[in-house]
């Protein structure tokens, strides 16, 4: 078993989940079995090959240029409105599940 | 005239020609869905407002005689992970359960401006992550070939729909095979084009290195005639590509005489059912008398990704359904008192368990200590992946293999095995890891009826060639 409950605890953590303790055991079952499987990339001798971030990388890019100069293809000119124009409070707000005018709100975060 | 059983160009022309409205085939193609969707479950919400808005701007024009763009009147559905200004857009998933997008996704916007008529919003599995459709938050859709079976995923209301004449294209997404495979197990044509081709501005994430929209059809010509809409260069996504988009329509026709199609005996091995294999091989062999040249080559690779793909892609979810927290637009738990009680309580109320699960392997995938061992190796192996099509394409002009190992399986058949699940994926995530355009088109069924898919993978925007291939053997019947 390389995934331990104390593991499944601390990334669920990390992923802002709570999980009961049912989920939790049918986690630390299912994340072991798949991660099983994945180990067998490790057959593979991948020492002297790069990591592909992104099929992007393979068009457009101008690979003379160094850092993000070799991706001005995705750039564009600033423009004062943007594409798109910015949404009205309202509708950036409709979907919230609590908003004032202007604001979403949220419980109190910080204590005294 | 049967209004629900048109292609594109035949709604059109009807419509220019004053045979029928786009009234008429919206109002035939609602009716159709009343009388059928019930027992197959294909859409979750009906836009008939907008579509009828629509309608009467085409007909007004066809009224006054003005040219129809291409799409006019084309009743179609729209898979829910695709955002839709003012129609509730889900992802399949009950945190979105009430979330109306204030804009529209770029290739929805195409599509309308090209005059389609969007009837609605189609089922898939929560976020798009599933392979049977059984994911869905709401209903799972039965496949309409045989309704105890499942349509394929996560595409599978867009599959089920054109495949039971209740739209006549539909959009969906694929991120391992999502268009594809669901294509293959209802019967249809699915297209999923070169990353970076269609814009994702719009599509609700999963993993946005994967992610590609492409059209459901009836006819490999309507596939064409949607790619032609939708692609091409768009402000609002950087990854979409600044390459000219050619007329795939007028290319359909060039003969396929002549081009070489390779043969990968990684697709033909362990776990393909044999009837699949039976059909595909025939398949092939049609290509062959049509005059294509067929060359073994090898992708070595093949065995590792799926492993790869379940890394990068559940590492991708992560980061990307962050962004679903109870605070700006998502369902949000009762009765929470801490800020971090609105996150957890909201996310576990409102993700679904393969959500759950992906969003877990992920975040181990990127955690400290495990980040080498697990994203960074599934990223190398993916160039590894890569590199095999790179060298299999300097000899052939496309990749013909099976769509899927199996026909579609019954309902409930692999929900309590996510691996068994992942695997049903074996031949279509390739293409999604190498960003290359991969084509799913009906080549017969199995004994039991059920549909059987041929999947054709060509080179980085070479959409035309794999359309044509495609179109060549669709005509040969």
């Amino acid at each position: 078993m390389k995934v331990t409950e104390k593991d499944v605890a601390y990334v669920a953590d990390l992923a802002n989940l709570d999980l009961t303790d049912e989920e939790r055991s049918g986690m630390l079952r299912d994340l072991n079995s798949i991660l099983d499987y994945v180990d067998r990339l490790s057959e593979l001798d991948t020492s002297n090959v790069p990591p592909m971030a992104q099929v992007a990388d393979r068009y457009g890019v101008d690979h003379e240029k160094r850092g993000s100069e070799r991706f001005a293809y995705a750039s564009r000119e600033d423009i004062l409105e943007g594409l798109r124009r910015s949404l009205p409070h309202e509708e950036a707000l409709a979907n919230a599940p609590d908003a004032d005018d202007n604001f979403f709100r949220v419980p109190k975060v910080i204590e005294r | 005239m049967e209004l629900t059983s048109l292609t594109i160009d035949a709604a059109r022309s009807a419509i220019q020609e004053r045979k029928t409205t786009a009234a008429a085939l919206a109002e035939a193609h609602y009716l159709r869905i009343q009388k059928e969707d019930g027992q197959i479950g294909a859409f979750l919400t009906l836009s008939k407002e907008r579509a009828l808005e629509q309608a009467e701007r085409i007909d007004r024009m066809a009224f006054e005689g003005k040219p129809l763009p291409p799409l006019a009147g084309v009743p179609v559905g729209i898979k829910d992970v695709l955002s839709t200004r003012g129609v509730r857009t889900t992802a399949g998933s009950k945190i979105l359960d009430r979330y109306i997008p204030p804009y529209d996704c770029t290739a929805v916007a195409r599509m309308e401006a090209a005059g389609a008529v969007v009837l609605g919003k189609m089922n898939c599995d929560e976020f798009a992550m599933g392979s049977s459709n059984e994911n869905s938050a709401y209903q799972p859709v039965r496949n309409p070939r045989d309704l105890n079976r499942v349509p394929g995923g996560s595409s599978g209301g867009s599959a089920a729909a054109v495949a039971a004449d209740m739209a006549v294209v539909t959009l969906g997404s694929d991120t391992g095979g999502s268009i594809r495979q669901p294509a293959s197990f209802c019967g249809v044509v699915g297209l999923m084009p070169t990353y970076g081709r269609v814009s994702r501005y719009g599509l609700i994430a999963f993993a946005s290195s994967l992610d590609h929209i492409g059209p459901l059809a009836k006819t490999v010509k309507d596939a064409a005639i949607v790619l032609r809409t939708i692609a091409g260069r768009d402000p609002m996504d950087s990854t979409s590509a600044d390459v000219a988009v050619p007329n795939y329509v007028a290319e359909l026709d060039k003969p396929v005489r002549g081009l070489k199609l390779g043969v990968a005996k990684e697709y033909f091995g362990e776990g393909l059912d044999y009837d699949v294999r039976q059909t595909v091989e025939t398949a092939i062999d049609k290509l062959k008398q049509l005059g294509c040249e067929i060359i073994p080559v090898s992708l070595p690779h093949t065995p590792y990704a799926i492993p790869t793909y379940y890394v990068i892609a559940t590492a991708e979810a992560s980061s990307n359904l962050a962004r679903f927290d109870g605070v700006r637009y998502s369902h949000r738990a009762r009765g929470v008192k801490t800020l971090s009680e609105v996150y957890r309580r909201s996310r576990d109320e409102g993700f679904g368990a393969e959500v759950k699960r992906r969003i877990m392997l992920g975040t181990y995938a990127l955690s400290a200590g495990y980040y080498d061992a697990y994203y960074l190796k599934a990223q190398k192996v993916r160039t590894l992946l890569t590199r095999d099509f790179d060298e299999a394409f300097q000899k052939v002009d496309a990749i013909v293999t099976p769509t899927s190992p199996t026909a579609a399986f019954r309902l409930g058949e692999k929900s309590n095995d996510p691996l068994a699940m992942y695997l049903a994926d074996i031949y279509t995530v390739t293409a999604d890891l190498a960003g290359i355009p991969g084509i799913s088109i009906p080549c017969g069924v199995t004994r039991e009826q059920l549909p059987i898919g041929l999947q054709i993978l060509g080179k980085h925007f070479d959409e035309a060639t794999i359309l044509r291939i495609a179109h060549a053997y669709e005509k040969a019947g």
